[in-house]
């Protein structure tokens, strides 16, 4: 009833939307009702659009991440509040939308998701986010210490096995390279950087060579 | 524990979930002649799994390919497959041999596996032996009635054939015999045939094939697809891969293999369609 409501309505409350969410009973009526959604999400939908995350309906989860991405600040408590420890697909999707957000009270979650998730896909998502969070957000004193030890964290996922993290890191220190110009941490980060070019992964060779021209530093011969 | 059917292990994104080595090398070894025939199928997997090249591993698991003591009730040989599927990761061609001789075993499985094998191995002289499989064309190419399976492992043969035969002097047999298979019933089939008709030809047609693959209704050859195109390293694909209907990892992978091919380690400037890569595969961490 309420659906037939809403239809006819030109603007639809936020909670029909939500409710046409929650009594979505195809993948298909599931998509367009995410998508209805996501298109006007207010903060009473914060809840359904996290829960969706988990639904193992990629197209669903990406259409819900980016409603959560539009309300910014609003939806990082309760992102963080509701983060999913069993299911790695929903947090990997959370994470992507906390990176999207930018916003520094993520900073303890992508951390310790970048440093010791057991889904590599969890891991490169907030590998990549920690070297674009808004510093500026953080009082100076707060600022100087997560930044030092987003570096440490990043330098050494630079090490791991996997060329996925290897990757997903040098995008991490090139974004944080650039808010650290000039200074010696971003000096030691275009060493890193110029060490990698010599990675035995093709892949992440160019994206370090990539990485060092973004940071304005010419990639040498080795 | 054996990998999937449809993809060979080199393709995929590395698993979810770490695994943890609970053996020795000398270890593996010695099960693989133990009484205890499961220890034996397992010691065979692991030796693949955890790439132990050592000669002595090789030796063993080329004798297993002989092995008569492991059956199925349907006549099988679960040790020789394993035995098969290991020696593809371990880069020895002394294995090249053993593994021709199981094109011919009268276990499906066997056959699968070596010719998956003998693909990674690269030794393009076994090529005349695979492309034995294909002969029939599409009529011997057809499901076996109550088995899982065709006659032939038709997409293993020919991701292999794609693999092993282009600029040999066999290039022209393999393109007669794998390009009938663009119009098998099965869009698996279709989508094997297609990648290795890029593989001998370079021609766009095949590769645009592959793309629109990634359309395909069933998402485990959406997966293919783009495991495919990651191989070939077809760069028009691009932007389709990116915007695919499948996990990012998936993607990332795919693109990596685009990638890999437009980087020059002794030339320091990157082009211009290895940074638009770059960006794409970014987004998609």
């Amino acid at each position: 009833m309420i659906v037939t409501h809403s239809a006819a309505s030109p603007s639809p409350t936020p909670e029909a939307l939500i409710a046409a969410v929650e009594q979505a009973d195809s993948p298909e009526r599931l998509l367009a009702a995410v998508q209805r959604l996501a298109a006007s999400p207010s903060e009473v939908s914060i809840p359904t659009l996290i829960r969706v995350l988990g639904y193992n309906n990629a197209g669903a989860a990406s259409l819900a991440m980016q409603g959560l991405v539009q309300l910014g600040a609003a939806a990082v408590a309760p992102l963080l509040d509701q983060l999913d420890d069993y299911n790695y697909g929903a947090r990997a999707w959370a994470i992507r939308a906390l990176v999207a957000i930018r916003d520094p009270r993520a900073l303890e979650v992508l951390l310790s998701a970048a440093a010791a998730d057991f889904a590599p896909s969890v891991r490169r998502a907030a590998t990549k986010g920690l070297g674009t969070l808004l510093w500026q957000q953080l009082p100076d004193h707060q600022r100087w210490q997560a930044q030092a030890r987003t570096l440490e964290t990043l330098l050494t996922i630079a090490q791991d096995s996997d060329w996925s993290l290897r990757y997903a890191a040098i995008v991490g220190l090139q974004g944080l390279a650039l808010a650290l110009a000039p200074s010696r941490e971003c000096n030691r980060i275009q060493q890193q950087l110029q060490q990698m070019t010599t990675d035995t992964d093709r892949a992440v060779l160019a994206r370090a060579r990539y990485a060092l021209t973004v940071v304005g530093a010419a990639p040498e011969t080795a | 524990m054996p990998e999937s059917p449809l993809l060979p292990e080199r393709d995929q994104p590395s698993s979810e979930l770490a695994e943890a080595p609970s053996l020795t090398v000398e270890q593996a070894i010695a099960q693989l002649t133990d009484p205890d025939l499961s220890l034996r199928y397992y010691a065979a997997w692991w030796l693949g799994k955890f790439r132990v090249t050592d000669p002595a591993a090789v030796t063993a698991l080329i004798a297993a390919l002989e092995d008569d003591s492991d059956r199925t009730e349907l006549g099988g040989y679960p040790l020789r497959r394993n035995a098969a599927r290991a020696l593809g990761k371990l880069d020895d061609r002394r294995a090249v041999p053993g593994l021709v001789r199981c094109l011919s075993c009268d276990d499906f499985y066997v056959r699968e596996a070596a010719a998956q094998s003998l693909g990674m191995l690269g030794d393009a002289s076994c090529v005349p032996e695979l492309l034995k499989l294909l002969v029939g064309g599409l009529a011997a190419a057809q499901p076996v009635p109550g088995r899982p399976h065709l006659a032939q492992p038709v997409e293993a043969v020919v991701e292999a054939v794609g693999a092993l035969a282009p600029q040999t002097p066999w290039e022209a047999e393999a393109i007669e015999r794998v390009r009938p298979l663009l119009n098998h019933s099965l869009r698996r089939v279709q989508y094997a045939a297609a990648r290795a008709m890029y593989q001998l030809t370079r021609e766009a047609i095949y590769g645009d094939r592959l793309v629109q693959a990634l359309s395909d209704p069933d998402v485990n050859l959406r997966r293919v697809a783009l495991s495919d195109l990651g191989a070939v390293g077809y760069l028009p694909a691009a932007e389709a891969i990116a915007t695919a209907a499948a996990e990012n990892s998936f993607k990332l992978f795919s693109l990596k293999g685009l990638l890999e091919q437009q980087i020059y380690p002794e030339e320091l400037q990157l082009s211009t369609a290895a940074v638009q890569l770059i960006e794409l595969m970014d987004s998609l961490l």
